[in-house]
């Protein structure tokens, strides 16, 4: 009896009665598939070691398949390159389809950490590792690695419109080059303070993180946005 | 005074000569303004070449880079390299073209000190190098805002960005400006006592000349030791801090502080600095100007 007790338990702690990866995956991107369109107003916060910059009021358009837009209308902001990898159903992009391995839960939340492997060799994605919260159908965060543009990672907080999947607050981190102009183009005032606080030219991580304030969806987005 | 005052502004505004400095700082202007009204875009691209491996830039973005505050940063990035040339032509002038002229004895047969007089060629000096300010601010500021809009401002060092949102950009201007003017006075307070030691115009204008050049080039080199002992006190090191009034301070997620300025004091130490200088070229051309034989 105590070992078919020490069984359960071991096989209940090891996620072997949990949700099958496949499954999981397939409750996350159907969420997703509901949305073919949204424009969002968003509050960006953008932080680059060598870039200072208010925070800004945004619009964020997206389509289907794969056209994601972030656009300051009336000031600027600077755009991160693979910005697009900021919607989720880009994971699921592939045509090819994915393998999948699952990675079973994490310790400290309890999110199940799934590993989705493109079977195009050609893909861009190389490989891309999600933390599903299963109880909710949410991805909670996600790291995406590509050929061209380095590693991704998303953190989600989600609200009202959890129910297509779509997050109330999304922080973006990507990999920044390094930044250097010379002096005798920008002719610097020396004041003392660059050598502390700027870039030491070296690539570092970058951060965005755009708060949502709301979202419409399947109300159509015309093509001209995304030119 | 005033009566004397008024009457060394009408020597120098009934020159011709004067109107060259107003007449290049047009052409120069308004060829920037037409060569980034036509070709901005290239510009843009050049400016953000370094930045594309790290952000994808649009049209709207570029449009909006390309606005009245960055042209007019542009341009006084330009031209305040320049402007000292110009105020040369008129400081160096004061005291060795009237000595060339014939005039400077007479002159000083007037019921007024040497140092009163040296002082109101100085105080011309000045009018006239804020009347180039005014002239500046007017083309390249106003003219530019017209010609392209406003927006967020960003401003290129060599090793970061800095952004600041368009309602915070004017005063710095303001600001600016209003330092350029001492920077610019520096230099004439400099032509000013070149022009003391010598009897013909022209070799206090080209040794004004060729000591802002000179000191310009010091300036922006980086030599140990020398970056920390002479540079420091080197007049054109400051002349550029007009600049900091466009360094913006970031909180802690590099979010721009509005209406913040980096280093304030560093930009008050330069203000210091020039202030002494002018102090120092004027105490020696009146100290020079009271023990010289006046020939002519």
């Amino acid at each position: 009896m105590k070992t078919i007790l020490l069984l359960l338990s071991f096989c209940w702690t090891s996620g072997v009665f949990a949700q099958p990866a496949a499954d999981l995956v397939r409750s996350v991107q159907s969420k997703l598939d509901r949305v073919a369109n949204y424009a969002a107003s968003g509050r960006m916060k953008t932080n680059v070691i060598f870039l200072k910059a208010p925070i800004a009021r945004v619009q964020v358009y997206f389509k289907k398949p794969n056209q994601l837009r972030i656009l300051n209308e009336k000031g600027i902001s600077f755009i991160p390159r693979g910005s697009m990898n900021m919607d989720m159903s880009q994971l699921f992009i592939d045509p090819a389809g994915f393998d999948l391995l699952d990675l079973g839960s994490d310790p400290k939340t309890g999110w199940r950490i799934i590993k989705l492997l493109p079977r195009d060799p050609q893909s861009e994605v190389v490989l891309s590792t999600i933390y599903v919260d299963a109880a909710a159908g949410l991805i909670r965060r996600s790291s995406t690695t590509t050929r061209e543009n380095g590693t991704f990672e998303l953190e989600m907080t989600y609200g009202a419109y959890a129910e297509y999947g779509l997050a109330d607050k999304v922080i973006f981190s990507f990999n920044s080059q390094e930044y250097k102009l010379p002096k005798g183009i920008t002719f610097d005032y020396d004041d003392g303070t660059g050598k502390r606080s700027a870039s030491s030219g070296k690539p570092s991580k970058g951060r965005v993180e755009i708060q949502y304030t709301n979202y419409q969806i399947n109300k159509g987005v015309p093509d001209s946005v995304f030119r | 005074m005033l009566a004397l005052l008024w009457i060394e502004l009408n020597k120098i505004y009934r020159r011709p000569r004067t109107y060259i400095a107003f007449g290049a700082m047009a052409a120069i202007v308004w060829l920037i303004q037409l060569a980034l009204y036509f070709d901005g875009q290239a510009y843009v691209d050049l400016l953000l070449s370094n930045l594309s491996g790290s952000f994808e830039f649009s049209d709207l973005f570029k449009s909006h880079l390309l606005n009245g505050y960055l042209i007019c940063f542009v341009i006084l990035n330009t031209l305040l390299i320049q402007m000292p040339l110009l105020v040369a032509l008129v400081a160096g002038d004061a005291i060795a073209g009237e000595a060339a002229q014939g005039t400077l004895r007479f002159q000083l047969t007037r019921p007024i000190t040497r140092a009163q007089l040296i002082g109101v060629k100085f105080a011309a000096a000045v009018v006239y190098v804020i009347s180039l300010l005014l002239w500046l601010a007017i083309l390249a500021l106003l003219g530019s805002v017209l010609l392209f809009g406003i927006n967020d401002l960003v401003v290129l060092r060599s090793t970061g960005i800095e952004q600041m949102q368009m309602d915070d950009v004017f005063w710095r201007y303001l600001a600016a400006f209003c330092f350029a003017a001492v920077a610019l006075t520096t230099v004439a307070a400099l032509s000013l006592l070149l022009s003391v030691l010598a009897d013909n115009p022209i070799g206090p204008i080209i040794s004004t000349m060729s000591v802002v050049i000179v000191f310009t080039i010091l300036s922006e080199m980086n030599i140990p030791l020398y970056d920390t002992t002479v540079k420091p006190w080197l007049f054109t090191t400051h002349m550029v801090a007009w600049k900091g009034f466009f360094y913006v301070q970031a909180d802690a997620e590099g979010t721009t502080i509005r209406g913040s300025i980096e280093n304030l004091p560093a930009v008050f130490r330069s203000l210091g600095i020039l202030l002494g200088y002018i102090v120092l070229f004027l105490g020696a051309a009146i100290y020079i100007f009271r023990r010289k034989d006046i020939l002519t």
